[in-house]
């Protein structure tokens, strides 16, 4: 006798497991100690947000150029950040040459914008980014500094606020993340001189704190130049971040070396690559795209480090809102000026973030190791 | 497989030497893993090396493209000495193709791309007339469809077909084989193995380490058995597999003809 199979039907899932009710079921309300956690967590939110937001918003002051504009609210005093604005995006740069860092701002974001459109073929972007990569710096060093092409000369130490964050924290992005991939390649080499050097170097600038770094650039470095030799402030401290920067970045990258197979290197000495073919074709784009999320965390721990300069006498965003709450004529508002500060720092940090997670989701090729 | 006629039924194969290995020794620290290593691969020749894991099969023929160094001996492939000299091993390494274990197809690259990264930037050739011969190889290895997939897409018998035609886009003289389908599931065995029959139809020179009897039986036209780093005995595939003559031959023969 021939038994039909008959197809079993196919059911919905039971209600509480899935929609709002699922979620919140298996989320918030999933034991007693999870109960008690998510009510626990809704109490301090509600005693939090409400002040939270009477201060930043409801009782603000927003609008006028005094402090006595303010007195009228209890909220926060936003004309403090309002009249120090332009202040605090460029330091002590003049007035009447402010154009020069709007105009390099916004061909930075012209050129960078094909990088994040996605019908872009990949190739155009690499040849763009590597050719913003070396010909931006070079034109924003002539548009900041000036001194030819008819720009009048504007002295690195009237650079400030965001402006000098960025160009702290670009430098040494742009120049650690090659420096740092050479030092991690000397470091695996066979060569016995040139892996003592990277060693020494790297566990040199590793082992030092970077205020350490800064000061000796700053204040000792002067003492072994020949007398009349004078190198510019924020020079001095764009090596010496970068330099400390670099060391760690040897590290992140050296990790993401070692994670490549022995068969990737083989198969491409079998195929006649040499050595610096085979790392720049097989072996770096592999080992760089596994080490996005620490190349990322170094970035912006650099990022956040460059508030380090104000020990030595550069204005850069942090220092420059500092300066502006201890002005006498707006004593009292550095609770305003620390958050504006903090939202600056946390925007970029956050949005570098996002973009490495997004790149290595469209760097994935499905491989498997 | 396209069953070929036994290899002592092909026309004689021409004099000229393709690699010359005379004498070689190696050692890892203190072992020593190859000893006096002598063989002589005439153009077209096609050789099967087999033997125990452990025999230094692997190691000889890494040996003849410089990915592992010898200590003593020498070795000449296509006329040209192996020496410590970076270019000229470079040189040999073009003319040398290998195909390995577990395929090392370049994960970040498709298939084209694998294809056709080393004729551009080893041989020079322009990207246009890389991926066509790139295509016609893909075509040869019957994958053309997936040229512009990501190797980690494709099964493992498709990985090793693809990593076979990489090593035919340099036009190379000679093919290594380490082992090709040992990494394999039974079911994509053939596949890789017909690939190597074709190749072996068009009168290339190959040395190739496998298990497959099958394959040394049809295809070789010499078998070579090696045991703790000596080559022990070589022969005809039909003089070996029927006549043996040293008994670790035998054993070996006995262990893997009849599990």
């Amino acid at each position: 006798m021939a038994e039909t199979h008959i197809p079993h039907p196919i059911l919905p899932p039971p209600s509480n497991s899935v929609g709002v009710l699922g979620w919140l079921r298996r989320n918030l309300f999933s034991s007693p100690l999870n109960i008690a956690l998510t009510l626990l967590a809704l109490y301090l939110l509600y005693t939090l947000i409400p002040p939270l937001l009477r201060w930043a918003l409801l009782d603000a002051t927003w609008t006028g150029d005094n402090r006595e504009a303010c007195s009228a609210h209890s909220g926060a005093c936003w004309v403090f950040i309002r009249v120090h604005f332009e202040q605090f995006l460029y330091g002590f740069y003049p007035d009447d040459q402010r154009w020069r860092v709007n105009l390099a701002a916004i061909l930075l974001v012209l050129g960078a914008a094909p990088l994040f459109i996605r019908a872009v073929p990949d190739r155009t972007k690499i040849r763009l980014g590597l050719s913003l990569l070396i010909g931006y710096p070079i034109i924003a060093f002539v548009l900041f500094k000036g001194g030819r092409l008819g720009l009048s000369a504007v002295d690195t130490s009237s650079w400030g606020g965001l402006l000098l964050t960025l160009v702290i924290a670009g430098v040494g992005m742009i120049a650690a993340l090659p420096l740092g991939i050479l030092l991690a390649l000397g470091r695996r080499s066979q060569m016995p001189a040139i892996q003592t050097l990277c060693v020494t170097f790297i566990e040199f600038w590793r082992g030092v704190p970077l205020i350490t770094v800064l000061f000796m650039s700053s204040v000792m470095l002067p003492l072994f130049l020949p007398a009349g030799m004078n190198f510019d402030k924020l020079l001095r401290a764009l090596i010496g971040v970068t330099l400390f920067q670099a060391a760690y970045m040897a590290e992140v990258v050296r990790g993401g070396l070692q994670a490549i197979p022995k068969g990737q290197f083989e198969a491409a000495a079998a195929l006649g690559l040499g050595y610096w073919k085979t790392m720049a074709l097989i072996v770096l784009p592999q080992a760089l795209k596994l080490v996005i999320p620490g190349i990322v965390n170094t970035f912006i721990a650099l990022f956040k480090d460059t508030s380090l300069v104000l020990i030595i006498g550069l204005f850069d965003l942090m220092n420059i809102v500092h300066n502006a709450t201890t002005n006498p004529e707006w004593l009292g508002f550095s609770t305003e000026g620390y958050v504006f500060t903090a939202t600056v720092y946390w925007l970029f940090c956050f949005g570098m973030s996002r973009y490495s997670q997004n790149l290595e989701k469209r760097l994935h090729t499905g491989h498997k190791r | 497989m396209p069953e070929l006629p036994p290899a002592s039924a092909h026309a004689p194969l021409s004099d000229q030497v393709m690699i010359e290995m005379q004498g070689v020794h190696k050692w890892y620290g203190a072992f020593h893993v190859l000893k006096e290593i002598n063989l002589t691969v005439r153009k077209g020749e096609r050789i099967v090396v087999c033997g125990p894991s452990g025999s230094g099969k692997s190691t000889t023929i890494r040996c003849i493209n410089r990915l592992e160094e010898y200590q003593r001996g020498r070795i000449v492939v296509d006329g040209q000495e192996l020496s410590n000299d970076v270019r000229q091993i470079e040189r040999i390494r073009r003319e040398v193709g290998m195909v390995f274990q577990h395929f090392n197809l370049f994960p970040h690259l498709t298939v084209l791309e694998n294809c056709v990264l080393a004729p551009i930037w080893v041989r020079k050739l322009p990207r246009k007339q890389a991926e066509d011969i790139a295509m016609r190889y893909l075509e040869r290895v019957k994958i053309p469809e997936q040229a512009g997939k990501y190797p980690g897409q494709l099964s493992g018998g498709q990985q090793q077909r693809v990593a076979i035609a990489r090593s035919l886009c340099m036009n190379p003289k000679i093919m290594l084989f380490d082992e090709p389908t040992s990494a394999l599931d039974p079911e994509m065995i053939k596949e890789v193995l017909d690939t190597m029959v074709t190749l072996a139809e068009d009168g290339m020179t190959m040395i190739c380490v496998t298990h497959e009897m099958g394959f040394a039986k049809t295809v070789a036209h010499r078998v070579i058995f090696m045991d703790g780093g000596e080559i022990i005995e070589q022969n005809s595939p039909a003089e070996f597999f029927t006549h043996p003559q040293s008994d670790r031959t035998k054993l070996f023969l006995s262990q893997i003809l009849h599990h």
